[in-house]
């Protein structure tokens, strides 16, 4: 798989939220290759402070030129991002990891979790461009309903008819987790896929249900990583039966079936 | 234009250039080709492997800090038999010197392995790692004691017929005894600093952020460190030193030349900068053209002291 590292031109920067950004940047070879639920690792700073790259989902690629980031000002390193205007340029490396498994599935479901919703778009996209008749009901959750801010809107957009949402304070939709739309919305008729990202217990309540229905349920996973090329070997995860050797996020996954690894 | 000669010589071998990567953070070379030709570097120092494969610590392994970051991978590796079978036969063909990083928890176990690697073809050299402290019986006791650092490296030594490297850990009241203890014991260079034994705490857990609660330090923030070491050290064996600590550009990899050391090893830079040794190896070649220098040996242990 190819992989390049370049630095990006950014081309807009967004504020979707109070907290959450959308960065569009032009990187020809990256946007020309990377599949639903791949990454890329960000420098924030020419500087060493901070020192580590930032791995960030790919949000969605525009034709063969530009790629999308969205991300949660969380921490020093998203902070520099967020002060980063169009024009400016930014070091990527990537498309990283990977992505999403489509062959063959006929009805998928994705569940997404606060920032975790970020890849399913991508996911989407693919879904609605490759699949036909395109059978893809999506699942959103965040705290509040500004968390999601335009989200749920770009999924409806793209032609995604059954979008439904779950916040913790039941500010918009089911007043709760977004799991428990799962087996409200997902018909018995159907041989499901589930992809799903977002929270560590959102995602183990996710793969809960499948597991109970007897869906198929892929994960994207995140971690503390320091190169995303499986260099650094940081990124690693106990497998399903706690044994053996680690997984590494950045190689193996980011995207896992479910009965893969362990969950804890 | 003639290109600017930046060959060095450690036990015997001519090295293309002075750059080469620290063990554990270039991987197996593979990882990082699609960034770097390797064959522009002057040597790749691979994963550190142990007789047996190694599962390693638990997560969370690595934490960032402020111009570091610690790591407590624990060793993992995928052990002496499928580093042969599987990552020798790419390594044979990168263009540039391999030298096989190695580590036991056993005199018995370093001498094996020595013995094994001698064998194999596409083998430079032997870095003997005696001061990864991450791992309760992993080595931090050959580094740490004069005494057994000798051994072990006689251990080696006497096993292999590959040049021997010995790699120094900073974490011993003085740096330049076990120095002269491997030197004793027969190693034909030594290669420092390892990382810094550190930790970090999350303070609204409470908890260590290292699932094995305390780990190394690597990164621009230990190159002072390194660097004074290798000062010492270069003045206290006849061996040539490999530098390593924090270097991240041209001008680190030079500061530690000046203080002594023949070659560099870059490390935590590579997670940063994929092409950080290949940009290092470029700028060297900068530096002897614009200072019209005969080589790069003319800068080494150029240190003018006040």
């Amino acid at each position: 798989m190819k992989q390049y590292e370049k630095q990006a031109e950014i081309v807009r920067q967004e504020q979707l939220t109070p907290e959450i950004f959308r960065l569009t940047l032009k990187a020809p070879e990256i946007a020309s290759t990377a599949r639903p639920g791949q990454f890329v690792m960000v420098r924030t700073t020419p500087c060493y402070d901070p020192l580590l790259r930032r791995p960030l989902s790919i949000h969605q690629t525009i034709g063969d030129q530009q790629v999308q980031l969205m991300y949660k000002v969380v921490g020093k390193g998203t902070r520099l991002l967020a002060a980063m205007t169009s024009g400016q340029k930014l070091n990527l490396t990537g498309p990283l990891g990977h992505g999403f498994d489509l062959a063959g599935k006929q009805a998928i479901c994705l569940v997404g979790g606060g920032m975790g919703i970020a890849p399913l778009y991508f996911l989407a996209r693919e879904i609605m461009r490759t699949t036909s008749p395109p059978k893809c009901i999506v699942l959103l959750g965040a705290r509040t309903a500004t968390e999601l801010g335009p989200l749920p809107r770009d999924f409806m957009d793209i032609g995604v008819t059954e979008t439904h949402l779950a916040t913790d304070d039941g500010s918009v939709g089911h007043h709760g987790f977004v799991a428990e739309l799962l087996p409200q919305h997902l018909a018995p008729s159907h041989q499901w896929t589930v992809c799903t990202c977002g929270p560590h217990p959102m995602m183990k309540a996710v793969v809960g249900q499948c597991r109970q229905h007897g869906w198929q349920c892929q994960v994207s996973l995140e971690t503390m990583m320091a190169c995303g090329i499986s260099a650094c070997l940081g990124c690693a995860i106990p497998r399903a039966d706690l044994s053996g050797p680690y997984l590494h996020v950045c190689k193996d996954g980011p995207v896992f079936k479910a009965e893969e690894v362990a969950w804890l | 234009m003639t290109q600017p000669d930046l060959r060095v010589t450690i036990g015997g071998l001519v090295f293309k250039n002075p750059v080469l990567t620290a063990s554990g953070t270039f991987g197996y070379g593979k990882e990082f080709a699609p960034y770097v030709n390797l064959h522009h570097l002057g040597g790749v120092v691979v994963k550190g492997i142990s007789l047996a494969p190694r599962r390693g610590n638990p997560p969370p392994r690595i934490v960032e800090t402020a111009g570091g970051m610690l790591n407590a991978i624990g060793l993992e590796n995928v052990g002496l038999d499928r580093f042969i079978t599987e990552k020798m036969p790419y390594l044979r063909g990168i263009g540039t010197r391999v030298i096989v990083n190695i580590l036991g928890d056993s005199l018995e176990e370093y001498q094996t392995l020595g013995q094994r690697l001698s064998e194999i073809e596409g083998i430079s050299a032997l870095e003997v790692n005696i001061s990864c402290p991450n791992v309760k019986k992993g080595g931090v006791a050959f580094g740490t004691d004069p005494t057994m650092a000798e051994a072990v490296t006689r251990a080696v030594c006497a096993h292999s017929t590959l040049p021997v490297i010995v790699k120094l850990s900073p974490n011993v009241t003085d740096i330049t005894q076990i120095a002269r203890a491997v030197e004793a014991g027969g190693a034909q260079a030594v290669s420092l600093i390892n990382t810094l034994m550190g930790m970090a705490i999350d303070v609204k857990s409470r908890k260590p952020r290292l699932a094995n609660i305390v780990g190394g330090l690597s990164g621009p923030a230990i190159k002072p460190v390194a660097l004074r070491m290798v000062w010492q050290v270069a003045q206290a064996v006849k061996i040539p030193v490999i530098g390593i600590g924090g270097i991240t550009t041209t001008e680190d990899a030079l500061e530690f030349l000046l203080a002594g050391a023949t070659a560099i090893e870059v490390g935590t830079a590579n997670f940063i900068n994929p092409r950080a040794s290949q940009e290092i190896v470029e700028g060297l070649a900068r530096y002897v053209t614009d200072n019209r220098l005969n080589g790069i040996s003319e800068v080494i242990g150029g240190l003018i002291l006040p």
